[in-house]
């Protein structure tokens, strides 16, 4: 398993032209046993995102997107090509460095013993603590700037096994937020969201990317939302890369309805953003 | 719907923007992290609650003794001027009562760390060394290194080690369903373990009961009243190895507590700190079933009356519970020498009064 590395000298010259973050032909592939044939393969992926930008992961299911969420996320290295953030590479990052700038939000998962909102927050700080990690008072306050900037600083005391769908979702988002990242993934954040929250959550994503220094990349399976508020799209389909770039650009009638396999209707609204609708209700 | 895009020169790093946006110190306060004045603190309280206890056990007893002359006795053995204490108080203090409450400390502080780190490490609140069957696992590997090399020093705690780890490791494999960790199935895996070693027990001190393995409600259920073979300093030794490896795992712990995938993502060795916490929870399991038996409930009870207390965190979780632990069987053990005296209770009989009902309020309110 061995990624082509690109000369991190030289790199670290063109810093200042890389893009925040760059997929070059990765491409990553599982298997039952080390032997057997891969069950599923992955790429060759490339897309590159800059900083202040909002990607959307699009595709329907299995078709990827989580083993690249894995990838980004440093979870694996890819087989072949590259993934590097800021010019490094990401696989080479030890466990601690890849906290520190790159941040998972997760669809959340059970508590084993009620948490209050700040000690969940705080444990966004894990990636700078020293041995026991005892909270200094710089990681207060990045927890409670954090929760300041998902607009749930009054949640602060609440428990966590109280809060409202909509809450906690901003909650785990603003733990991720205090690792400081330089990238946010989010592995279908809207997933267990009414309508006004998904509006709500892409709105503030939207805003964050774009007062802050993050790069954020969804994962998502909502076409229309991801055109409304993506600058960029990256469109998968069984394990490769179908289309790149801005929504117009990515949503073509004939490929979406290969990929999500039903019959599909995309028209171009003023704002220069597609809609689609389905175009099988109309015919009965 | 449009969009809220601010123009470049707008862009903020977080920490500017910190310094706008938290200008009140009490948005600040309202985090309460933990400090390590604040766990100090703590710990020295329930010291001082451990040496209350210690005092009360000494009092308690058939030989007479009153508080004040247990102080005194203490404070001069404690400044090594022994020709001023009774020769009577003596031996009822330093010869008797002192020894069976340092094990008792040793073995509780012992079995609540290793309830607690059992807990974490395998996502159960309900997780306790006697319940998932490692403490009969220990037991039996006592017994058999006792059958085996009955002389060997040291023999019997490796035993008890080797038996801890083996059981885990069965019932972590029976207690999975669908290649996941299920928390009713697990439970399920160490009582039917448990009740099974248990038989082996039994099977094992009925054939052989003409030689010296100590009674078999020592090994079942769990008794202080016999003095360890091994010298208590290698014991009390072992029990800071067992705690400290634990502790130093404790913020990690944390996070593995809510969601291990999670806690990869924050840069987490989750697997190096489960075997590390397996390793150390198993030396501590083997270490109290080696001199006390198979004493139970406690890992349950301890850690989660420390959380009552004290919250969820790990890093005052793993000393609360550690001298917790140790209060907790001080006066236990009191109770059981105490209450059908001159008769005794074995201290297990008393954990397992108290813990049970515990053990079926947790679960209950878990399934709801």
């Amino acid at each position: 398993m061995s990624a082509v590395a690109g000369s991190s000298g030289m790199a670290s010259v063109a810093a200042a032209a890389e893009p925040r973050l760059r997929v070059e032909q990765a491409s990553f592939a599982y298997a039952a046993t080390d032997k057997s044939a891969p069950k599923f393969t992955l790429g060759p992926i490339t897309f590159e995102a800059q900083k202040h930008e909002l990607i959307a992961i699009l595709g329907p299911n299995a078709s990827g997107k989580s083993t690249l969420l894995g990838l980004l996320a440093g979870m694996h290295a890819p087989l072949a090509g590259r993934i590097a953030l800021d010019s490094t590479e990401i696989s080479k990052l030890d466990a601690r460095e890849r906290a520190q700038r790159i941040a998972l939000v997760h669809q959340e998962s059970e508590l084993l013993f009620p948490l209050r909102v700040w000690e969940y927050v705080l444990q966004g700080r894990y990636p700078y603590g020293r041995r026991l990690r005892f909270e200094s008072e710089e990681d207060c306050l990045m927890a409670g700037n954090a929760l300041a900037q998902v607009g749930a600083d009054a949640l602060r005391d609440r428990w966590m096994d109280q809060l409202s769908g909509g809450e906690k979702q901003r909650v785990i988002l603003a733990r991720a937020l205090a690792q400081q990242p330089l990238l946010l993934l989010l592995d279908e954040p809207t997933q267990h969201l009414d309508i006004g929250g998904k509006v709500e959550l892409l709105r503030r994503l939207r805003k964050l990317t774009a007062e802050q220094r993050y790069t954020v990349l969804v994962v998502t399976h909502e076409l229309n939302l991801a055109a409304e508020f993506s600058d960029r799209i990256v469109l998968l389909h069984k394990g490769k890369c179908l289309r790149a770039g801005t929504p117009a650009e990515v949503y073509d009638r004939a490929a979406l309805e290969e990929v999500f396999e039903a019959p599909l209707e995309v028209e171009m609204r003023a704002n220069g953003r597609p809609r689609v609708t389905v175009h099988g209700s109309e015919h009965g | 719907m449009h969009l809220e895009t601010k123009p470049e020169s707008e862009f903020e790093e977080p920490k500017a923007s910190l310094a706008q946006q938290s200008g009140s110190v009490a948005g600040v306060r309202a985090f309460r992290p933990l400090t390590p004045r604040r766990l100090v603190f703590i710990c020295v309280m329930l010291l001082v609650a451990l040496f209350v206890a210690v005092v009360i056990a000494l009092r308690m007893g058939t030989f007479p003794i009153s508080i004040r002359e247990i102080v005194t006795t203490l404070f001069n053995g404690a400044i090594g001027r022994r020709a001023e204490i009774p020769s009577d108080y003596w031996l009822v203090v330093f010869g008797l009562r002192l020894p069976r409450i340092a094990l008792g400390i040793l073995v509780g502080a012992a079995l609540s760390t290793a309830g607690a780190g059992y807990q974490a490490l395998l996502r159960n609140p309900l997780a306790d060394p006697y319940v998932l069957g490692v403490s009969s696992g220990a037991a039996l590997g006592a017994i058999i290194s006792l059958i085996v090399a009955p002389r060997v020093p040291g023999l019997i705690q490796l035993a008890a080690f080797v038996g801890a780890v083996a059981t885990i490791a069965v019932v972590y494999f029976l207690g999975r369903r669908g290649g996941q960790l299920d928390s009713g199935t697990l439970l399920l895996a160490g009582i039917v373990t448990a009740s099974f070693l248990s038989a082996v027990i039994m099977f094992l001190m009925t054939t052989l009961s003409g030689r010296d393995l100590r009674g078999m409600s020592f090994w079942l259920m769990g008794d202080l009243a016999a003095p360890p073979s091994v010298n208590m300093g290698w014991l009390y030794f072992l029990l800071a190895i067992g705690i400290g490896t634990i502790y130093g795992t404790a913020a990690d712990l944390n996070l593995i507590l809510t969601g291990e995938q999670e806690a990869r993502h924050l840069g987490v060795n989750v697997n190096r700190v489960k075997l590390v916490v397996y390793l150390a929870a198993s030396i501590l399991t083997g270490l109290a079933v080696s001199v006390s038996g198979a004493i139970g409930f406690l890992g349950l009870l301890v850690p989660h009356v420390m959380r009552m207390m004290f919250g969820t965190d790990y890093r005052v979780l793993i000393p609360t519970s550690a001298i917790g632990g140790a209060i907790l069987i001080v006066l236990a053990d009191t109770l059981a020498r105490t209450v059908v005296a001159p008769t005794e209770l074995p201290v297990g009989a008393m954990t397992a009064i108290a813990g049970a009902p515990l053990f079926i309020y947790l679960m209950r309110r878990r399934v709801r």
